[in-house]
């Protein structure tokens, strides 16, 4: 057994290589063609995953270059195999190609080296993209991106209600206590180890923290007790008026979303601010449900596609990226009988025919319009979220 | 029985005696050897590359020295205690509801005709997945649930679903609800294997004759035969209500959820340094389980002391707590809301929309299904693959170490071959993350290698337990006559013994298909993302939480171990449709 065991340690100790990539990119083409390219993308939206169906079709059909979407609950189990890869000692040939990833997850692989890059500069339509507009495609949660992962869409704080028995729904943070104590239990949000739950406090404390510059620096033990003292005031009158007393928790968004579907709950928090357009068109959520944004404005982050450090198929993966990047695929994406996220293109930078696609698209019924919506908030940094969460669970777990 | 035929058995015999010890017994030796290497290599070492990291090695993420660090970080997660608290509660609640009402159960319809059909009757509901299964429960008893949905407004005036906890329950007792949902039919098929192995018939006359009442007569002299038999498939249900994961996240409670849940979230935290809190969280997960099989150990040889003077003491006035229709309506009742959430799924997978307080769809559609039936495909090819394969492999394992006990006359092997319920007994998360590396390691992840392997370490110990007992009791003299005859363990095999096993062996083939169908984490860890089955799928999009949508794959997971098992039903009748003596 202890033979065993050394050589246990032994195989997670094997170093790296790294292996050649082309920097021109015709080669780059060459290379792809002929590649399967494994996409590993959260599969919980369905209107999401029929784009990523029609992306694999169209660069099949452009680049020669087979897609395959590995449909995964978290991102995390993804980075958690790369994580299994590397203790292994596989340094090439990794089993995935391509990650959707943001935030905390692009944070904790780019720290432990687990990401291929930077490759963005090689990408021909990577010069499209609006990143002075636009900041959150250059930094993603405070995080400097630095080319290691390529941007495809936009994504917003909405809040969705059922007009049908809310009118007139609270547009701050003190309003929105206020209603919920005069309405109580008709509101909650995901539990807060999900993206969406830790947005909603997030989202909170943006509003009231006496200077949300802070938040775009790292959280001290200094600072971090009181610059959240009000959110914590805050939730603590909220969490009683909260569905279930505040004591339980959807699992993750579109388990909340189904609470407003089955009326358990009048309003939701949301990072699509087209998901309620998409959900009364598909039948999950009635024709009654409108979206709504604060009147300080909300949140806003980009969502971005990674090659971890030992893909097996790095050209590919970064064929897709580019295509992704094309203004046909993103105005394909802003559709919002498709999926609705807005670009991350400068419309100024594009022909006019393609600035025309953008201009034909249908808007949704519950849809703000880009004015609406207003300038995105930056995320604050990740260690912001993680101390939320960690404090969030040392007050409010049992 | 003529005189030629004596005679001829008398020639026979003496040709037997001639007979060398052949390839075949010779081969039925490797079996148990080769079962136990294909379990016990990768889940010991799928537990040692879980435990390095638990002591901060894993030089991957930095962990390059041996601490007790993780265990002080898992420790100190707020809510631990009561995950902890919680785990134990739930999981011997379950088994012992479980036990309970299963003793209940069989101790009433035992000898009736009723119990003759509970076979026939509780075997399609082991074959829907667990997770089908809770996502059917859910919606059928939650407050804006089916069952509400029925008498709203009209009867309960409630407009808006009441703000009330069903599902998720601090308690947790709809988790144990959802559990029992399937382990009742479970250990009732179970007992029913037990009880065609000992002489209840003949004890119950004896009991009776002795003034015992019926169930009486039963629960003491029944009852402690047949608990040996069944003691395993107890533990196993144990450990499993203990560990389970996919059904923890439906139904139980979710701040903090049980231990299993919460290992597993750690496990895919976003911050990557809690794998190791999470790989100390797998090791304690396994303590737990171990510690908790001790302890029903200990209740056991407890009942035991206590319950003899009740045992010998005779026939006395005692009451009936209990009468027949109460066991019959409690497993009828888990029957019915088993069948019912699957029902509710099927509507819900040709729903446009259901908004509450609606009781059926407002709008119907066949688009779900249109849509959904070009990714079926390959998630049902890899189902039915992988599930036969798994299945096939173990039954042929099976049959060989049962075959080798017959014909080596090892029944000593068996005492070894407990060790193959490890995999059931081990908390999957506290070695498949181990297992995991080591397939890397070897280049077999994202293989089928790996995915009917990893498949067959829970296939196999299911298989085993349910074909084991019939084997066992199988009247040897049937195959000596047949030896005497053919001159041939071979031929005496195929021709004799397999035939007249047809039907457990067919039995087991459907269980071992049904289990490989159910599993989630296995499949996510050897698949590597290559290999997608509908049970994946299932509990993917479940987090998307688009019922329509998992009814589709709620359904057709439940379908094809259904019709599985209705082939190992009808098969054995068509195929001795002529002989009078076999009829079931």
């Amino acid at each position: 057994m202890r033979e065993f065991i050394l050589a246990l340690i032994f195989l997670c100790s094997v170093g790296s290589t790294a292996h050649a990539v082309p920097e021109s990119w015709t080669e780059i083409l060459q290379k792809a063609r002929g590649q399967t390219v494994y996409w590993n993308a959260w599969a919980g939206d369905e209107n999401t995953n029929q784009f990523i169906a029609w992306v694999i079709q169209r660069v099949d059909k452009e680049y020669g270059v087979k897609v395959e979407h590995v449909k995964i609950k978290l991102t995390s189990e993804a980075v958690a195999h790369v994580v299994a890869e590397k203790a292994a000692g596989r340094n090439e040939g990794g089993a995935m190609d391509l990650i959707w990833i943001n935030g905390e997850n692009f944070l904790a692989m780019k720290q432990q080296g687990l990401l291929f890059g930077p490759f963005t500069h090689l990408l021909p339509n990577y010069r499209l993209v609006d990143t002075v507009g636009k900041p959150t495609t250059v930094t993603d949660f405070a995080v400097p991106v630095d080319g290691m992962e390529a941007p495809w869409r936009m994504a917003q704080i909405v809040y969705v209600y059922d007009k049908a028995r809310l009118t007139d729904p609270p547009r701050s943070m003190p309003a929105m206590l206020e209603w919920a104590k005069k309405n109580p239990g008709r509101i909650t949000h995901p539990q807060t180890r999900n993206f969406l739950g830790s947005t909603f406090l997030k989202q909170a404390l943006y509003e009231l923290v006496d200077d949300p510059s802070v938040l775009q620096e790292p959280a001290t033990d200094e600072n971090f007790a009181e610059v959240t003292a009000p959110l914590w005031t805050w939730y603590d009158e909220l969490k009683p008026n909260m569905w279930r007393k505040g004591e339980q928790f959807p699992e993750s968004g579109p388990a909340m979303r189904q609470l407003l579907a089955d009326g358990e709950i009048d309003i939701m928090i949301s990072f699509s601010p087209n998901e309620a357009s998409i959900s009364i068109a598909k039948g999950i959520l009635p024709d009654s449900v409108r979206t709504y944004v604060l009147e300080k404005g909300t949140i806003g982050n980009t969502s971005f596609v990674a090659i971890p450090y030992n893909a097996n198929a790095k050209e590919g993966a970064m064929v897709v990226a580019n295509f992704l990047l094309s203004p046909e695929s993103q105005a394909h994406a802003q559709n919002p009988e498709v999926m609705g996220n807005f670009t991350v293109l400068d419309l100024n930078k594009l022909t006019d025919k393609e600035r025309q696609a953008f201009k034909n698209l249908p808007k949704g019924v519950a849809t703000l319009s880009n004015e609406n919506l207003g300038v995105p908030l930056l995320e604050p940094h990740p260690s912001w979220m993680n101390r939320i969460v960690e404090e969030w669970e040392r007050r409010y777990s049992k | 029985m003529d005189e030629s035929y004596s005679g001829r058995v008398g020639t026979k015999i003496l040709q037997v005696a001639l007979i060398r010890p052949g390839l075949f017994q010779a081969t039925l030796r490797l079996f148990p050897v080769v079962a136990l290497c294909l379990f016990l290599a990768p889940v010991g070492a799928g537990l040692i590359a879980t435990v390095l990291p638990a002591f901060g090695y894993f030089p991957a993420l930095g962990g390059e020295s041996l601490s007790l660090e993780p265990w002080r970080t898992l420790f100190t997660l707020p809510g631990i205690a009561e995950s902890l608290r919680l785990t134990l509660f739930t999981g011997f609640l379950a088994t012992l509801l479980a036990f309970v009402i299963v003793i209940g159960f069989c101790s009433v319809v035992h000898g009736t005709r009723l119990f003759n059909r509970a076979q026939i009757m509780l075997s399609p509901l082991l074959a829907t997945p667990h997770v089908a299964v809770a996502i059917g429960l859910s919606f059928l008893i939650s407050p804006s649930g089916w069952m509400a949905r029925w008498v709203s407004p009209w009867l309960t005036g409630w407009n808006r679903p009441p703000d009330v906890s069903i599902i998720h329950d601090p308690l947790g007792l709809s988790f144990v609800l959802g559990l029992l949902l399937k382990e009742v039919p479970y250990l009732t098929l179970m007992t029913v294997a037990a009880l065609g192995q000992v002489r209840s018939r003949e004890t119950l006359v004896v009991a009776r004759s002795l003034g015992y009442s019926p169930v009486k007569a039963w629960l003491r002299t029944v009852l402690p035969q047949i608990y040996p038999q069944i003691r395993l498939p107890i533990y196993a249900v144990l450990a499993f209500s203990m560990s389970v994961v996919d059904v923890a996240i439906v139904l139980a409670p979710t701040n903090p959820p049980p231990l299993s849940a919460l290992v597993f979230r750690l496990f895919l935290d976003r911050d990557l340094k809690m794998i190791f809190p999470a790989a100390a969280g797998a090791c304690l997960q396994f303590m737990v389980v171990v510690a908790a099989i001790c302890l029903w150990r200990l209740m056991e040889l407890t009942v035991q002391r206590v319950a003899r003077p009740w045992l010998t003491k005779g026939p006395a006035n005692e009451r009936n707590l209990f009468a027949g229709p109460f066991w019959i309506g409690i497993v009828g009742g888990l029957v019915s809301l088993s069948l019912l959430g699957t029902l509710a799924l099927v509507l819900w997978s040709f729903a446009r929309s259901w908004f509450y307080p609606q009781s059926l769809p407002q709008a119907w559609t066949l688009s779900h299904w249109a849509r959904q039936l070009q990714g079926l495909v390959w998630p049902s090819t890899v189902t039915l693959v992988v599930g036969f394969s798994a299945a096939i492999i173990a039954l042929i394992l099976t049959i060989g170490c049962l075959q080798n006990e017959r014909v080596n006359g090892l029944g000593s092997t068996s005492r070894t071959l407990w060790l193959l319920y490890t995999p059931l007994l081990v908390p999957q998360i506290a070695f498949l993350f181990g297992v995991q590396i080591l397939l890397v390691r070897f280049d077999l992840d994202s293989t089928w290698t790996a995915l009917v392997w990893s498949h067959l370490l829970f296939v196999f110990p299911y298989v085993f337990l349910s074909l084991a007992d019939p084997w066992r009791s199988f009247d040897v003299r049937y195959r000596d006559s047949a030896l005497t005859l053919t001159g041939s363990s071979l031929k005496t095999f195929f021709l004799v013994e397999l035939p007249l096993m047809l039907m457990p062996t067919l039995f087991a083939l459907a269980l071992g298909f049904a289990v490989s169908v159910g599993q989630y984490l296995p499949t996510i860890f050897a698949g590597g993302g290559r290999f997608t089955t509908l049970t994946v799928e299932a509990v993917t999009l479940s987090s998307g939480g688009d019922r329509r949508v998992v009814g589709i794959y709620a359904f057709i997971q439940a379908a094809l171990p259904l019709i599985v098992y209705c082939s190992a039903i009808m098969i054995p009748r068509w195929a001795y449709r002529k002989r009078r003596g076999m009829h079931l």
